[in-house]
């Protein structure tokens, strides 16, 4: 009897580890080193019956805030307001609570639920604004990223990003993923799975397509892939290698690196792989072209000055003759992406045999370093341009991770098992 | 039927290409390939099986300095250093004596830094052993050179002595 006992919750037990690591397995894990000196005190009050829901909204919200570097989450330990008549402000001031986020859920049907939620001004003894979502009961985490976005729009005044998807390759044994996930990291989901490599996701500025190098022929050729539909087609595919795709603007063109015409160099092609078009002309190595947002310049990483260095070029002239250096701090200036203002860009830049995520203004050509990590590749603005994703690496395992703008704020993304690589991430969804 | 899918697409995406009009692009569009391109890993360099040639047994004869294939670089370099010139040359004019006989050439770099510079790198690469091969009398259509950039390292791990084994052009005989 007492063996049998044993046995079952060991058992249970190893179900139970079981459990959780694919629970890890499923997500990307957070964690935050330092942070800004001056960050807004927010409360979370758990909304009224989210615990009769499948997944609680409010943690989502909580977790997203403070991923930001922005905000300072407070325990609302022992207080449970739901509705603004409940409020004593007077708690939420001794706190020293800045914002107070109260609210509650309101099952529709066994499928849908309608969340009320409203963002309080302790101070002023107001709400600053609300919002009632309904929702299929499947959408919980959507609808909480909005909420999130809501309130960081209210208090901060830029564009919430957390309803944003993000695109990265993850290779676990032999195997290369090109995934999507929830900006959190969540709901990732594979477009596609190869033995061989992927490299360079690209968005489409609507968000619908990914443009990728894929391996699988055993050569570098360029793939646009459909989301919705899983939908695929080659649009670069010419003798030699195919790679570093960048959608224009207007997601009407790709720019892509080929080596058929000897070198490796930037052409333009139509995204139904027509109207192919040389668009730099060098002797050496031109690639990893990066549009402005106004679709005018591209930056390009180019090795035509003897160590590899950002230059931009227009895209209306056919010859880079006139393409413009612009990074000239170190040997090794590689990996340029525009912010979406068009001002600045982001770019990974060598020295003392680190490679760390940097930001160059491009007006006064400022340089700040924000990470001091060893690997850091890939960096990606955010739509808001306000975080950058990168992916770097830690034991040897590839990672995701976030820097603030400012660098004052860093987190790792990281799956437990495999190597995550090539990041990016996705723009604004439409209704933005 | 994915694999199937995609070859018709690409083929279907080559008919298009090469209804350009751009003049300087018509070569390029010629040379799209349709089917799995060129063959990138020794497993598909295989040849039609029979009827190997003799020359195979000279280049696999450990005293003899075609049997060295590797030809390794320093950080961010394509340079060919000079202690790897005669092992170029002399697979050059092995290409030259064997007309017959043909190589690919890859192209690999160490994991440091951007991966799509990289493949840029491992192309450079390859192609400098290419330019001095065509140099010491093989010809153009005996040589392929492509890059594997950083995807496919040889030694694992991090550190000089793993970074420097990854930086490298190998030497690849089709049918070997």
């Amino acid at each position: 009897m007492s063996i049998y006992w044993f046995k079952s919750i060991r058992s249970a037990w190893i179900l139970f580890l079981c459990l959780i690591s694919m629970y890890s397995h499923a997500q990307l894990n957070i964690e935050i080193f330092g942070g800004g000196a001056s960050r807004i005190p927010i409360a979370i009050v758990p909304f009224a019956d989210e615990n009769k829901l499948q997944q609680s909204i409010t943690p989502i919200i909580g977790a997203d805030l403070q991923r930001t570097g922005l905000f300072k989450l407070v325990d609302p330990a022992g207080l449970s307001p739901h509705a603004p008549a409940e409020v004593v402000y007077a708690d939420w001031v001794n706190r020293g609570v800045n914002a107070l986020v109260i609210g509650r859920v309101v099952a529709l049907s066994s499928e849908q639920v309608e969340i009320q939620f409203r963002l309080m001004d302790v101070a002023k003894k107001s709400q600053l604004t609300g919002l009632a979502i309904t929702v299929p009961t499947t959408q919980l985490r959507a609808a909480a990223h909005r909420i999130a976005d809501v309130i960081y729009e209210a208090l901060t005044g830029d564009v919430g990003v957390f309803s944003t998807r993000i695109a990265y390759v993850l290779k676990r044994g032999s195997k290369y993923a090109l995934q999507v996930a929830d900006s959190d990291g969540y709901n990732a989901q594979s477009i596609i799975e190869y033995t061989e490599p992927i490299i360079s996701p690209a968005w489409s500025p609507d968000g619908g397509q990914l443009a990728y190098v894929s391996f699988e022929n055993k050569k570098p050729i360029v793939y646009v892939q459909t989301l919705a539909t899983r939908e695929r087609r080659a649009v670069a595919s010419f003798k030699g290698s195919n790679s570093a795709p960048a959608w224009s603007p207007d997601g009407k063109r790709l720019a892509v690196v080929l080596t058929g015409q000897g070198g490796s160099q930037i052409f333009l092609v139509n995204a139904d792989g027509s109207g192919l078009q040389r668009l730099s002309k060098s002797s050496g190595i031109d690639t990893e072209p990066s549009f402005s947002p106004d679709g005018r310049y591209i930056l390009f990483t180019s090795d035509r000055g003897g160590s590899p260095q950002i230059y931009r070029m227009p895209v209306t002239g056919s010859e880079s003759a006139n393409a413009e250096r612009l990074t000239f701090e170190g040997s090794y200036n590689v990996s340029p992406d525009y912010s979406r203002d068009g001002k600045s860009f982001t770019f990974i830049h060598r020295s003392n045999g680190q490679f760390n995520v940097a930001v160059q203004e491009i007006g006064s050509r400022q340089v700040q370093i924000l990470t001091n990590s060893k690997f850091d590749e890939s960096p990606s603005f955010a739509p808001n341009g306000k975080m950058i994703l990168y992916a770097t690496e830690i034991n040897g395992h590839g990672i995701l991770s976030a820097v603030s703008r400012d660098g004052q704020t860093r987190q790792h993304l990281s799956v437990q098992t495999g190597d995550i690589r090539e990041p990016a991430w996705g723009p604004l969804p439409k209704w933005k | 039927m994915r694999k199937l899918l995609g070859v018709s697409l690409i083929v279907l995406l080559s008919a298009c290409a090469s209804q350009t009009t751009q003049p300087e692009v018509d070569d390029l569009a010629a040379g799209s390939e349709g089917s799995g391109g060129g063959g990138m890993s020794s497993s598909d360099l295989g040849g039609s099986g029979s009827g190997r040639p003799g020359y195979f047994s000279q280049l696999n004869d450990p005293n003899s300095i075609l049997s060295q294939r590797s030809v390794y670089y320093d950080f961010d370099s394509y340079t060919v250093k000079s202690e790897y010139r005669e092992l170029v040359s002399a697979h050059a004019r092995f290409l030259r004596d064997n007309a017959s006989a043909s190589v690919i050439l890859q192209g690999n770099t160490d994991d440091r830094g951007s991966r799509e510079y990289n493949l840029a790198l491992g192309q450079r690469r390859a192609d400098s052993v290419k330019n001095m091969m065509t140099l010491a009398g093989a010809r153009d259509a005996q040589i392929e050179s492509v890059s594997l950039g950083e995807e496919k390292p040889r030694a694992m791990g991090q550190g000089e002595s793993a970074w420097s084994q990854n930086r490298r052009t190998d030497i690849l005989y089709r049918g070997e």
